[in-house]
């Protein structure tokens, strides 16, 4: 295809604008459960290579091919399967999901049928996150439709293919949108992460094959299949295709959420959004949340996808774009992250349950105005023991607030300690007496 | 509740101590009647193996008594099969599930970092304050009033609320109130302990935190109603409002999207 995809994309925000979107009414009116229909006639294994050859890359946070990891679903093998979405949407700055939910559930359920078809499990669960209720009753009520509709249940629209989907409702845990946590939660029990491998796709939900999917991903899965791969890739980059919803929050005259290709970067989004509030110059911004790198006003025009994103020193994440202004202390918003990290570590390995609780203990001091230059090194040798150390990805995430604010913003941390560095002589642990 | 003849026959004291002891240990479940627990088996009915229905279960315990108190545990317990180690266990790692009673109504505000830097610390401490007594803020998890009654607010700082866009955000009763301001939130409350409910920004009419956690468990019945309360705010549609004023799309489908062929099996 020749033509430039416009700067805005709408596909999954598209249904959104019109007149309850919500129900089923509005959903069939504008081509929903087409793509149902056109999935239940293909051979399952043609689904699965049409979402290969599209590229689609998970939109939970680490990107992984989706039509991937479906394939690594072994077939045949006599056990049941399962579809297990990613609904926690915790990772702070994130909020794409919820009002996707809120707004189009549909495409979601319609996604979940196809995608539970191709992968063969007849039994599927939208973990959503215990804190958004009105999500969880649209969602339960699209549910309910789509039984009446026999797009759910036995022989689904006659296809042979039966399909239970339940809605289940966590219960306020940052740790159980990790997918292994999430199974564990699902199973009705503490959301640790477990050991990997055994990964999902041989030992998930029950201990059977499972797919964990965020909700993102599986909501484009319709469009994929209405439009074709190659329809997919007329959008964003080789390596990241697709359409993406971008969640601009903070300090921009006009937040929200904006669909653009992949690879869009904050620059053009933020001539969308009116620029920046009250033309408060720009000082730092997440791509992906907060456990993704800080960027800042240097990487405008970074394009956010996720060899972009990697490529300047971060990550896309979730495309969680929140952007700060000169007015924000830079030690005091990784302190109030670091907070974060700490209440929702989960305590299973050490590293993680002990290391955020110092960095937190070194933050505020410094914070307060009560820390020492040597604190800095501190923070970073903590950080050290944390990356890579960590039983799960939520403690890699945890010192990425704090390195890469040290790396950009170093004089802020040192300002802060300048009171104090004449009495600087050992560096001291944190909540020791001095 | 009687000791069992076993029980009574290996046990080295009295026969009346040994009853006390025994009963003690036996946690009265009564306020869960028969109505909750036909809905503790549906819970369970939904799911492929009964376990998977504690959490749901948990948030069904707290629309009856406005917490997950020993009874609710020992309910649990019962319920499912496990015991209620395993139960409390689970219960004390998930921070919706609150250890004590709860008030009318619980006021939830985001104090993550993007909406603190909008005013959520400000907003969070003038709340507190206000629900305060004898010159002390009220603290997290803590009741202001007698739990339960009317007007009776529990309040807590939460973590980001998937609501970044509409930032400060604070919730009541796990409904949205989008754009707060210190004063804003000040009104809200005070109308909450006049016995008000005002709506909130995106969600159902407001009823209370123990008719939350019943929906949280799955039962909506008879409040279909619900389901028409607002979703989207302006920021949620913005950038589909701004593609629609300027006709940008997203490239045409092809009429006919072909799968690919069958792969074939290695
Ligand atoms: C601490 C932590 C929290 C996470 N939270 C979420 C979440 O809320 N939603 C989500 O989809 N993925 C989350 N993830 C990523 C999941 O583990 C997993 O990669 C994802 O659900 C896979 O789906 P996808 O391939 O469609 O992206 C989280 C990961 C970690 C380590
Ligand atoms: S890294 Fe943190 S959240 Fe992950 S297992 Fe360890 S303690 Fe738990
Ligand atoms: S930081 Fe408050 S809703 Fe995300």
């Amino acid at each position: 295809m020749d033509k430039v995809a416009d700067t805005l994309t709408p596909v999954l925000t598209k249904r959104w604008l019109s007149p309850r979107s919500w129900t089923l009414k509005t959903y069939e009116q504008l081509e929903g459960y087409t793509a149902l229909r056109k999935a239940l006639a293909a051979h399952p294994d043609q689904i699965i290579a049409q979402c290969k050859d599209s590229g689609l890359r998970g939109r939970g946070g680490a990107g992984f091919p989706t039509g991937m990891k479906w394939g690594f679903i072994p077939q045949g093998d006599g056990k049941p399967h399962y579809l297990v979405i990613n609904a926690d949407e915790g990772e702070p700055g994130t909020c794409k999901d919820i009002p996707l939910m809120m707004a189009d559930p549909h495409s979601l359920i319609e996604g979940i049928i196809i995608t539970s078809y191709a992968i063969r499990a007849n039994f599927a669960a939208i973990y959503v996150r215990g804190e958004v209720l009105h999500c969880i009753r649209r969602l339960n009520a699209a549910v309910q439709e789509a039984y009446a509709a026999g797009y759910l249940g036995k022989n689904v629209l006659g296809s042979g293919f039966d399909l239970d989907v339940v809605v289940h409702a966590g219960a306020g845990a940052y740790i159980c949108g990790e997918e292994t946590a999430l199974l564990d939660s699902l199973e009705g029990k503490r959301g640790q992460p477990r050991l990997k491998p055994p990964f999902p796709a041989t030992a998930g939900l029950y201990a059977s094959p499972t797919v964990v999917n965020n909700v993102e991903t599986i909501a484009s899965v319709p469009y994929i299949v209405n439009g074709g791969s190659d329809w997919f890739r007329s959008m964003g980059r080789e390596r990241s295709p697709g359409p993406k919803i971008y969640s601009l929050s903070g300090h921009v005259e006009r937040p929200g959420q904006y669909e653009a290709p992949m690879g869009t970067t904050l620059r053009q989004l933020l001539e969308l959004a009116g620029g920046m509030k009250d033309g408060i110059p720009l000082k730092f911004w997440t791509p992906g949340g907060s456990s993704t790198p800080l960027f800042t006003a240097d990487h405008l025009d970074v394009p956010l996808d996720f060899e972009g994103a990697a490529e300047a020193g971060s990550m896309l994440g979730t495309t969680a774009l929140q952007v700060f202004n000169e007015t924000v202390s830079v030690p005091w918003a990784v302190m109030k992250w670091t907070e974060f990290y700490k209440h929702e570590s989960c305590g299973k390995c050490t590293p993680c349950r002990e290391g955020t609780y110092w960095l937190v203990q070194i933050l505020q001091r410094m914070v307060r105005g009560e820390g020492t230059p040597s604190d800095i090194d501190t923070l970073l040798d903590v950080c050290d023991n944390i990356l890579g150390r960590s039983f799960c990805a939520l403690g890699d995430g945890a010192v990425s607030p704090i390195t890469s604010g040290i790396k950009y913003f170093k004089d802020e941390f040192l300002a802060l300690c300048e009171a104090n560095a004449a009495s600087n002589t050992a560096p001291a642990l944190a909540g020791a007496a001095r | 509740m009687s000791t069992s003849e076993e029980v009574l026959a290996a046990s080295v004291l009295d026969p009346a101590e040994t009853e006390r002891l025994a009963n003690e240990s036996v946690v009265d479940t009564s306020v869960f009647g028969e109505d909750v627990v036909a809905r503790a088996r549906a819970i369970i009915a939904r799911y492929p193996q009964p376990r998977s229905s504690l959490l749901p279960m948990l948030h069904l315990v707290q629309s009856v008594q406005g917490h997950v108190s020993q009874a609710g545990i020992a309910f649990c317990a019962a319920q499912l099969d496990l015991t209620a180690a395993e139960v409390s266990a689970v219960a004390t790692f998930y921070t919706m599930y609150k250890r004590r009673p709860c008030g009318e109504h619980l006021v939830s505000i985001c104090t993550n970092t993007l909406c603190a830097a909008l005013g959520g610390d400000e907003i969070y401490r003038t709340v507190r304050e206000h629900l305060g007594s004898d010159g002390k803020p009220l603290g997290h998890e803590e009741t202001s009033g007698e739990p339960g009654a009317p007007g009776s607010i529990t309040l807590e700082h939460a973590e980001c609320l998937a609501a970044c866009d509409l930032g400060p955000v604070l919730q009541v009763n796990y409904e949205f109130y989008d754009n707060q301001t210190p004063e804003k939130a000040l009104e809200l409350v005070k109308a909450l302990q006049a016995g008000e409910r005002p709506a909130p920004t995106r969600g159902a009419p407001l009823t209370d935190f123990r008719q939350a956690e019943l929906q949280l468990a799955g039962f909506f019945e008879g409040r279909e109603a619900d389901l028409d309360g607002p979703s989207a705010a302006p920021e949620t549609l913005r950038g589909a409002s701004i593609a629609a004023d300027r006709g940008w799309t997203a490239p045409s489908m092809p009429d006919e999207a072909e799968f690919p062929p069958v792969p074939e099996k290695k």
